[in-house]
């Protein structure tokens, strides 16, 4: 039994923003109420701090198979959990890919024997990623994803993703796909304009991501599928998805806090500012802040992804794409979000909690018989982020030696603390 | 107080960063090394003892020879890495490769690369000065040195000066520094080219920068004219056809008689006679093409020697190798 006192309980499912006590009695919610009393329990004094549902971190890269000398499902879930992140969705792009049912247990063995934190993988759209037909989805449903996704690359043609879709339909599993048109992408390692003029880098423009959007939603709209748009970076992508949601199709998208904290102006021949999509322009920014704040975006997702320093310290056209990003995404939001001003507390957890679990098909509240996975953080505390104290086996972050206002203090996951301060 | 004096420079990594006195003083102080390359005896010895690590990641003949030569001229040895010869095409990283380079203990680094940035990535790790010696599609500064030593010596100013580049700007390391050394003095540039190769965030990178979509106009009363080399490995872009850009943008002399009377043309080598540029205009009074290599000589001797920090040069004369 734990009692978890004084907190500020937010509760965005139910709109609860209160000083409430929560107790969770083994791996679950028992009571949620002020001044609760249970003789003889742990207290963890929450005063002055926000008790939220588990945060759900729908983009990350674990890259266990294949790639653990950068990261893998231990050191990944442990720097989710130092992030305040309950539950995270690694992409497949695995080696092997994680596009058959085996993948996926293995997947899960490991995490149910080492991973701090819940690991809700997602699948491969096509075999090997390929573009080229479907992976096996259904096995892959049974033995746990949680939905399909051939990230580091867009679902090949707007073919198979008309069939991806129309199969996942009656599964519940939502296609995430990572928007970009592959002849506009070719050879670039930046976001194309006056920036990548100047460095002499080839750049993509702001268009290779919308153009992959359009599409998307048009066969979001044949097939009456649910579509959810990964990383989502420009302008232009966001109006489409706006405008999508306005005409009731299922679709929802997702956005990291590289890309509404950076702008390219931000970019340097330091490889710790490659990632795709590249860092957007100014315009771009503003108007993801927007979308956070209005209810375009449904999500805030790290697209976490590791890379040893051998892979980054390269020239910057060698370097492969990707940042780390569980343990600064909350305190950029606090950052970039809350301490503006141009979001609620109750709508910044909405975009870590209840967001992402809707993009999902699930819930996530704070109540009587809910799984105990709470995230508990403070939006004053003085930090200071250090990518060498980092649980992950990565340091590729341009965020390290950033000073913060607030950030994750405790991470519960199913009643027992799995992080703390 | 010599607050006037410019703050010395470590690398030469890029003409973005310098000022308009740090470059004014590099032209100035490559003077006296222009006149060695007229006099019998070409070798002085102030970099005796002393040693270049010349790295070439990507092949080049004539600023590999230039730069090797200048340092042969300062009495420096030379390390030599060719890209071809060396360990990378067996996968070795460039940090390994220049960590290598450096426990041989050079006095400054010469690097071409082919990816734009890798002298900063390298100047950042190692203690040595290091020039660029061009750097992927960024910048080229030795070559902007010596394309602005030849026109202050044809026209005796850079300030007020009208400039029309022509060709492939989007790519061209030599475009961006000349652009960013000629506006530092108020020169104008027109930019003229396939509009692809001309885009407009190009405007975006300094002050008195136009582009002028057709070559007639882009010559109107023009001082200078940078011809740029046609990378024929470059026209993968959705390729344009050669006679295309013959037909649109070859300096031709017709073209020539746009330019004000005493314009000069430049271009920095290897020439494509016939596609970039006329042979006649190639051949013809108005080039400087032979004057920029032999500048290019005295630029590179002077920044080894400044980066170096060799004996000190009364007149060159007096520094003359006994030997």
């Amino acid at each position: 039994m734990l009692l978890i006192k004084n907190g500020r309980v937010v509760d965005p499912a139910s709109g609860t923003d209160a000083t409430l006590d929560v107790l969770i009695v083994e791996e679950r919610i028992e009571r949620v109420g002020p001044a609760l009393a249970a003789p003889g329990t742990e207290v963890f004094d929450a005063a002055g701090l926000v008790v939220a549902p588990g945060f759900i971190d729908l983009h990350c890269h674990l890259r266990e198979p294949g790639g653990e000398s950068s990261e893998t499902i231990e050191t990944g879930t442990r720097a989710a959990a130092r992030g305040g992140f309950t539950a995270v969705c690694p992409m497949p792009n695995t080696r092997p890919v994680n596009d058959n049912a085996a993948v996926t247990r293995f997947i899960l063995d490991r995490a149910a024997a080492v991973a701090s934190v819940r690991v809700w993988p997602i699948g491969a759209v096509s075999k090997n990623s390929g573009g080229e037909t479907l992976a096996e989805i259904a096995a892959m449903q049974q033995a746990g994803i949680v939905a399909v996704s051939d990230d580091g690359r867009p679902v090949a043609t707007a073919r198979l993703l008309r069939q991806a879709m129309e199969y996942c339909l009656p599964l519940g599993l939502p296609v995430v796909d990572h928007c970009e048109d592959p002849s506009l992408a070719a050879g670039a390692v930046m976001r194309e304009g006056p920036r990548s003029i100047r460095l002499g880098l080839r750049g993509m423009p702001a268009a290779t991501e919308a153009i992959c959007v359009a599409r998307d939603i048009q066969i979001a709209e044949l097939t009456g599928g649910r579509l959810h748009i990964a990383h989502l970076s420009t302008r232009a992508s966001l109006e489409l998805v706006r405008a999508a949601k306005r005409a009731g199709l299922a679709v929802t998208c997702e956005v990291t806090p590289h890309h509404f904290t950076l702008t390219d102006e931000d970019v340097t021949y330091d490889a710790r500012y490659k990632m795709n999509p590249p860092l957007g322009s100014r315009a771009d920014r503003e108007a993801l802040l927007a979308g956070l704040a209005d209810g375009t975006v449904d999500a805030i997702a790290t697209d976490h992804a590791p890379h040893e320093p051998a892979l980054k310290e390269v020239e910057f056209d060698r370097a492969p794409f990707g940042i780390t990003g569980f343990e600064t995404a909350l305190a950029l939001a606090l950052e970039q979000l809350l301490h503006t001003g141009r979001i609620s507390l109750l709508r910044l957890v909405e975009l870590f909690t209840t967001g992402p679990a809707r993009v999902l098909g699930r819930h996530r509240r704070i109540a009587p018989g809910e799984p105990a996975d709470l995230t508990i953080f403070s939006t004053e505390l003085e930090w200071t982020f250090r990518a060498d104290q980092s649980a992950s086996k990565s340091r590729n972050t341009p965020f390290d030696g950033r000073s913060f206002r607030g950030g994750p203090v405790a991470t519960i996951v199913a009643g027992r603390f799995v992080w703390q301060r | 107080m010599r607050v006037s004096v410019p703050e010395r420079i470590r690398h030469l990594l890029d003409i973005e960063s310098l000022s308009a006195e740090q470059i004014a003083a590099l032209l100035d102080q490559s003077k006296p090394f222009q006149e060695i390359q007229r006099m019998p005896l070409k070798k002085l010895a102030t970099l005796r003892g002393k040693s270049v690590a010349i790295a070439f990641f990507e092949p080049s003949t004539r600023t590999r020879i230039s730069f090797t030569t200048a340092a042969a001229r300062l009495g420096a040895d030379t390390m030599q890495l060719q890209a071809e010869a060396s360990s990378l095409k067996k996968g070795e990283s460039l940090l390994d490769t220049v960590y290598t380079l450096e426990a041989m203990k050079p006095d400054c680094i010469v690097i071409r690369h082919s990816a734009s940035g890798a002298p900063h990535f390298v100047a950042e790790r190692l203690p040595v000065p290091v020039i660029n010696a061009g750097d992927g599609t960024h910048e080229h500064p030795t070559q902007a040195l010596l394309d602005a030593l030849t026109i202050r010596d044809r026209k005796g100013r850079l300030e007020g000066l009208h400039v029309t580049i022509l060709g492939d700007v989007l790519h061209s390391r030599v475009a961006r520094s000349n652009i960013h050394l000629f506006t530092k003095f108020g020169a104008h540039i027109r930019l003229c080219g396939p509009p692809m190769w001309v885009p407009r965030e190009l405007e975006c990178l300094a002050p008195n920068l136009t582009r002028v979509p057709h070559l007639e106009q882009a010559l109107e009363d023009a001082d200078v004219v940078i011809v740029l080399r046609v990378q024929l490995e470059r026209i993968h872009e959705p390729s344009l056809p050669l006679e295309e850009y013959v037909l649109q943008y070859q300096l031709t002399e017709a073209r020539l008689r746009r330019a004000r009377p005493d314009a000069i043309v430049l271009h920095p080598g290897p020439m494509n006679r016939g596609i970039e540029i006329e042979p006649a205009v190639a051949d013809g009074p108005q080039s400087c093409v032979r004057e920029q290599v032999t500048n290019g000589l005295a630029v590179r001797m002077y920044l080894l020697y400044l980066l170096i920090g060799g004996a000190p040069i009364d007149s060159p004369g007096a520094a003359h190798a006994a030997d």
